[in-house]
């Protein structure tokens, strides 16, 4: 080596890997209008399907008549329910182990219920060819309200489970009822909290809202008659698991269906679904011989597609009276609409909702979940969340505040003397979990000092008495959060969809000039994945990032793996890609050693070479070995440098935060101004600080919303009130707060490069943070819980109610 | 229905179709045009993922008819980098993490090119509400913003530079 | 969303727009900036056969200033009325609300015409045109007349204009005075859960003319003569204040949706109206 080499500090700079804010590779062709989604995609001949959708929440079918509309020039076909009944494919298992309707099947329970799907030349005639579907109904009671769903007079939803005991989650106690999922230990619970120095008690309310990422859900789909091929491009977030359920959903065989997940407008939990518009469409390319498109506009993609929370969760926790919880006992009633179609593991018919203990030691707990039909949406997705994590973390993140008002106690204060402690890791919940890492009160008390807390409550006492003294009419909240996450789903032997694993994979390509391709079973949404898996390769095989191109999204090329959601892609195909590598430096160093006449074991690595133990002017890089690896003849070892990993995670991972929010509320007009919003996060090691950053500006974007406005309101007769962006709340960028980011970094300890995920957090953390500000700032005047979204009429009436209005 | 002929200017190149005269402008320019830059995505004037530029003013194209822009002179993100080089905004996009899946980068982008040229200098107040019109579900606006201002401010460098 | 099929016209002169209007009856429409009518068209909530493009009428397109009268044509965009510096100096209070409408792209489109013409409560500028005591001239077969905006608006969608006459252009006297327009919105884009223009003038510290109306807050714009009664004569002090929002809210009616309950909207309204008087005195 001579003065000319560069250090390894240097080299590694060059690499752009682990902890670099690379610029993301994607950004060329969005920012330039080529991308390409999949309502870009044009195929010669292609046909353009839609629906007859449900005007009502709950009718039977008496007759539906196609002729007008199939006599209109243009109009290809009309497909009923009577028609893809001889295949089998009116209705179509759900992800949780239910069925639905593809196609109305006697009867509507939900408003804009697939009825038709009319297919034909193009968009206009198709949506003219619409209008002339006759469809005769007789409306029937609708059921609206989840509270209500298991009165014994509760009408009759699902009629096709009639005289059924059980289902796929056990014993049905209603015709209304889906499962209760229990875990815990509810005799034990029950007795601490009979028998506790304090108990607080409430209901808290997660109200529905959607993930509506700004492209709707749509797919193409062509079935090549010639060599009995089907292609299916879509808005898949698990492209290869629906591969396989189009399988054998379809008799074809899985080899000869391509799925295809082109770029994708956002996902957000919309996307993991499979929806009555890709049957429809795989149908309708099948009947025709011509592809066909299919695009839910947005008032169908509000309406039908993915809904998100509706839980309502009771909740008791206990506590001695100097502060230390000693109990948690939950019971939701989950509102799961006319199918139950969440997109959960398998085992877990409420998701992840056991993690409901938070951040917090609790000795012993309790969860029973009842799930039942409504006359609502299909859905109960994991929106920006792992499985119903988001509501976890809402309700015991409200309980500790309804707590800390019960004991008159300092709820930042509260929340610290129970935080499961540093030493404690790995960590056993009370509901079953292994966390298997967290520093809790670090990141805490980083949190409380940025913001300067005891600052902020000094100056909220002198509002309250300002306030009392007529001086003002604005209220300062306080609002504080603390949550764990669990993400990465997960370990096969608890983990699986649908049977299927959830394991993840990658496959790289090492050519030999000494670049790279890498495809994995994931797909990127926005995260940015082209981008950071590159950056974990550079990393780990001494490749720049910039040499690396990531693939994902066609199952004909990527390996099989369960897709993006779930915050599951850097904890899972991360790992995968991290493991890979490490196949690929394992080959390399026997590469090596023959290539410098040594043996492996007297090589080191140095970020993108091997080099002699204690010989450092002797080496051989990356690129010189991927050369070698083709054209050198080397006995005993394969040509080529390839590897491929399939990562079964040993346990989730349990990424953590601290946020605090102040906001100013004006208690006249309900209208509120949040003044910060300080995020810290430890998602473990980084990858990416940058698109870190960046998703935790969009999740804590998405928790505004939802906390101060976002919801899928119904009225009583079950109609969608909020069915457009004028009444669904997507703030702009005028009401949009800024946000301070921080961090702390807790590596996960089995995870191959200690990262944990991001993406999610700052929905899961954020809206407890905005929702207690809002009910900090009226904790002072005897509030004790108040249902989001915190929108201002609803803000004015808390006021209102607490007689602040004189 | 009859058709009718439509003739405009789309990114500096003169275009004659035959259109219904309700067939949206979006439509015709992803469709017929091939731009698929502009998206679709709330279909009801709310959300700007389908702003072009049209005769100087940025609109939703959803929201108008092929037959309203008949004569006009339209720009889409297609016509603000037509070299396939990156311009200011799209690098300062680029550069600040202003996008990441993309789907309303278009249109916003569109947009800030207009309210750059009528606001050169503009407070991070004047970009927020002149971006008011373009829903982002993915960065919470806060990089978007950032972007926008590095971009002003470097377009005015140059300016500077070349006065 | 797609519309149904239509003929379209653009017609370059008003009386040819008025001749088709006749012609078609019923089932004709006057498109101007679009965005109330193309998203109801696309949503088939509006059937329109015949759609009458005004967009290259010259005339509809002034924005005139002189001798004390303001004149502004259908066809002028918000985003027009923004940024007309003469229009800004003789009636600031145009410009300031017509910031409060919708968002940056629909300013472009969005003009004078359609948002007083539709009649549809929600719209900001009929309102306004109250408080500014506009005049509306409307062009139809049997010529021109005028009406005033108070007397222009009966029920949602219900106004004085015949299907086959064409709003040209709303005119006024240049206002004096302070002046102010307060909306409660949920957010950018949205319309208002309520709205309230006021023009006050003030003479040696006693009110002399005051003009109140309210957008949103029943099934029409609502002008209250009651509530600029109560203003003036006095020295604006805080009881009078009171009083004339007091006023101002029993002439309103508003109706629960989205945007909250009545009485929210009542609540909600009294504030938004004080706010806006208060500022109005205090330019004044």
């Amino acid at each position: 080596m001579n003065d000319q080499t560069p250090t390894s500090v240097e080299r590694a700079t060059k690499l752009k890997g682990l902890g670099h804010s690379r610029k993301r590779v994607e950004d060329v062709r969005f920012t330039q209008g080529k991308g390409n989604y999949v309502d870009d995609i044009k195929m010669p001949g292609m046909l353009f399907g839609d629906f007859v959708r449900s005007p009502y929440a709950h009718a039977r079918i008496r007759s539906i008549n196609t002729e007008k509309a199939m006599a209109l020039p243009g109009v290809v076909a009309v497909l009923t329910a009577k028609d893809l009944e001889p295949l089998g494919l009116h209705w179509m298992p759900t992800l949780a182990g239910d069925k639905q309707m593809v196609l109305a099947d006697g009867k509507v329970l939900f408003q804009g219920q697939e009825v038709a799907f009319v297919i034909a030349e193009d968009r206009y005639i198709n949506a003219d060819a619409i209008e002339l579907v006759e469809v005769d109904y007789e409306e029937l009671p609708v059921l609206t309200d989840a509270n209500k769903a298991m009165a014994p007079d509760a009408p009759v939803l699902r009629e096709d489970l009639a005289g059924q005991t059980s289902g796929a989650h056990g014993k049905k106690k209603h015709h209304n009822h889906i499962f209760l999922w229990e875990i815990g230990d509810e005799a034990a619970t029950d007795a601490v909290i009979a028998g506790a120095d304090v108990v607080a008690e409430e209901t808290v309310y997660y109200h529905r809202t959607h993930p509506c990422p700004l492209e709707t859900c749509g797919c193409v789909a062509s079935m090549d008659k010639v060599n009995g091929k089907l292609t299916l491009w879509g808005t898949f977030q698990a492209p290869h698991v629906v591969r396989t359920v189009a399988s054998l959903l379809s008799g074809i065989e899985e080899h000869n269906i391509r799925v295809v997940s082109p770029d994708i407008g956002g996902g957000f939990g919309n996307k993991v679904g499979v929806y009555p518009g890709y049957v429809c469409s795989i149908v309708a390319s099948i009947v025709t011989g011509r592809p066909v498109k299919w695009i839910e506009d947005r008032m169908d993609n509000l309406m039908a597609t993915a809904f998100a929370r509706d839980y309502w969760m009771k909740g008791k926790i206990s506590a001695t009276k100097d502060g230390k919880i000693t109990g948690l006992h939950c019971h939701v009633t989950a509102d799961h609409g006319a199918f139950d179609a969440c997109a959960d593991p398998t085992k877990f018919p409420a998701g992840f909702m056991s993690i409901c203990t938070g951040s917090y030691d609790i000795p012993v707990a309790y969860l029973g979940v009842d799930g039942v039909y409504t006359n609502k949406a299909p859905g109960g997705v994991a929106y920006r969340c792992s499985f119903r994590v988001t509501e976890a973390a809402y309700f015991i993140e409200r309980m500790v505040e309804v707590l800390a008002i019960k004991l008159n106690m300092d709820a930042a204060e509260l929340r610290r003397i129970n935080f499961i402690r540093k030493d404690q890791f790995p960590y056993q919940s009370a509901l079953g979990w292994e966390y298997d890492s967290g520093d809790y009160h670090t990141a805490w008390d980083k949190a409380l000092k940025a913001v300067d807390y005891d600052g902020l409550r000094k100056e909220q006492a002198d509002r309250v008495a300002a306030f009392k003294r007529g001086e003002t009419r604005t209220l300062l909240g306080i609002g504080l959060s603390h949550f764990t996450e669990i993400v990465g789903a997960g370990p096969v032997k608890n983990c699986d969809i649908l049977g299927m694993g959830m394991f993840d994979s990658c496959e790289i390509r090492i050519h030999p000039t000494g670049s790279a391709i890498a495809r994995l079973g994931t797909i990127s949404q926005g995260q940015g994945h082209a981008t950071t898996f590159a950056q974990i390769l550079a990393s780990e095989i001494g490749i720049s990032a910039d040499s690396i191109t990531i693939e994902e999204g066609d199952t004909d090329t990527a390996p099989y793996g369960l897709g993006t959601y779930g915050s599951r892609s850097t904890p899972v195909a991360g790992a995968a890609a991290a493991m890979a590598g490490r196949k690929i430096r394992a080959k390399a160093q026997m590469i090596a050693a023959y290539l410098l006449e040594v043996h492996d074991g007297d090589l080191e690595w140095d970020v993108d070479r091997f080099v002699v133990k204690g010989a450092p002017e002797q080496f051989k890089t990356m690129t010189e070995i991927a050369y070698a690896s083709y054209h050198q003849a080397i006995p005993g070892v394969e040509p080529g440098l390839e590897a491929v990993s399939y990562y079964d995670p040993p346990n989730m991972t349990y990424p953590f935060g601290a946020y605090i929010c102040v906001m100013e509320i004006d208690v006249d007009t309900g209208t509120h101004k949040v003044r910060r919003f300080y995020a810290l996060d430890d998602c473990g090691t980084r990858i990416n600080p940058m698109i870190i950053e960046g998703q935790v500006h969009g999740g804590a974007t998405e928790a505004y919303a939802i906390a101060m406005g976002q919801e899928l309101a119904y009225d009583e007769i079950g109609n969608v009130k909020t069915g457009t962006l004028m009444d669904f709340f997507i703030p702009t960028s005028w009401e949009t707060p800024s946000y301070e980011t921080d961090f702390t970094e807790t590596p996960s300890p089995h995870h191959p490069i200690g990262a944990k995920g991001v993406g999610e957090s700052p929905n899961v953390g954020g809206v407890p943070a905005f929702s207690n500000a809002v009910h900090d700032a009226f904790r002072p005047f005897g509030l004790k819980q108040s249902h989001m979204p915190h929108d201002q009429w609803r803000i004015w009436t808390i006021a209102h109610d607490l007689g602040l209005h004189g | 229905m009859s058709k009718m002929h439509l003739k405009l200017t789309v990114n500096g190149k003169a275009e004659e179709l035959l259109v219904e005269p309700r067939e949206l402008l979006i439509h015709v320019l992803r469709e017929k045009l091939n731009l698929t830059g502009p998206h679709i995505g709330c279909e009801t004037s709310h959300c700007g993922a389908c702003t072009v530029e049209m005769n100087g003013k940025s609109v939703k194209s959803c929201t108008v008819f092929a037959a309203q822009a008949n004569g006009s002179d339209v720009t889409t993100i297609e016509g603000l980098s037509p070299l396939g080089e990156m311009n200011v905004l799209q690098r300062a996009f680029r550069e600040h993490h202003g996008l990441q899946c993309g789907f309303c980068t278009p249109g916003m982008i569109t947009r800030a090119h207009r309210l750059l040229q009528e606001i050169p200098n503009p407070t991070e107040e004047e970009v927020r509400f002149g971006m008011a019109g373009n829903l982002c579900r993915c960065t919470g606006y806060q990089n978007i913003v950032k972007s926008i201002l590095a971009a002003a401010s470097e377009m005015n460098a140059a300016k500077e530079a070349a006065e | 969303m797609i519309p149904s099929a239509f003929e379209y016209h653009r017609p370059t002169d008003v009386l040819t727009a008025v001749g088709l209007l006749n012609d078609h009856g019923d089932e004709a429409r006057v498109l101007a900036g679009g965005h109330s009518l193309i998203p109801m068209m696309k949503l088939r909530m509006a059937a329109v056969s015949h759609l009458v493009d005004l967009q290259d009428i010259p005339e509809l397109q002034i924005i005139s200033v002189a001798n004390g009268k303001v004149t502004i044509g259908a066809m002028v965009t918000q985003h027009a009325m923004i940024n007309d510096a003469a229009l800004a100096k003789a009636a600031p209070l145009v410009r300031e609300a017509a910031l409060q409408i919708a968002d940056p792209q629909v300013r472009y489109c969005g003009t004078m015409g359609g948002n007083v013409a539709n009649g549809d409560p929600a719209n900001d500028m009929p309102g306004l045109m109250q408080c500014l005591d506009a005049t509306l001239t409307l062009v139809g077969p049997k010529g021109t007349r005028t009406v005033k905006a108070r007397e222009f608006y009966h029920a949602a969608f219900v106004t004085s204009r015949e299907d086959d006459e064409i709003l040209v252009s709303v005119s006024f006297d240049v206002p004096g005075g302070g002046h102010a327009y307060e909306k409660q919105k949920r957010k950018i884009g949205d319309y208002a859960t309520a709205a309230c223009a006021v023009l006050v003038g003030m003479n040696s510290g006693s009110c002399s003319s005051a003009s109140i109306s309210m957008t949103n807050l029943s099934d029409t714009p609502i002008w209250s003569k009651a509530a600029g009664d109560a203003l003036i004569g006095t020295k604006c002090g805080p009881g009078d204040i009171e009083k004339a929002v007091a006023a101002a809210l029993g002439d309103i009616d508003p109706t629960p949706d989205n945007r909250g309950p009545v009485a929210f909207k009542m609540h909600v309204a009294g504030i938004v109206i004080h706010r806006a008087i208060t500022r109005a005195i205090v330019g004044a």
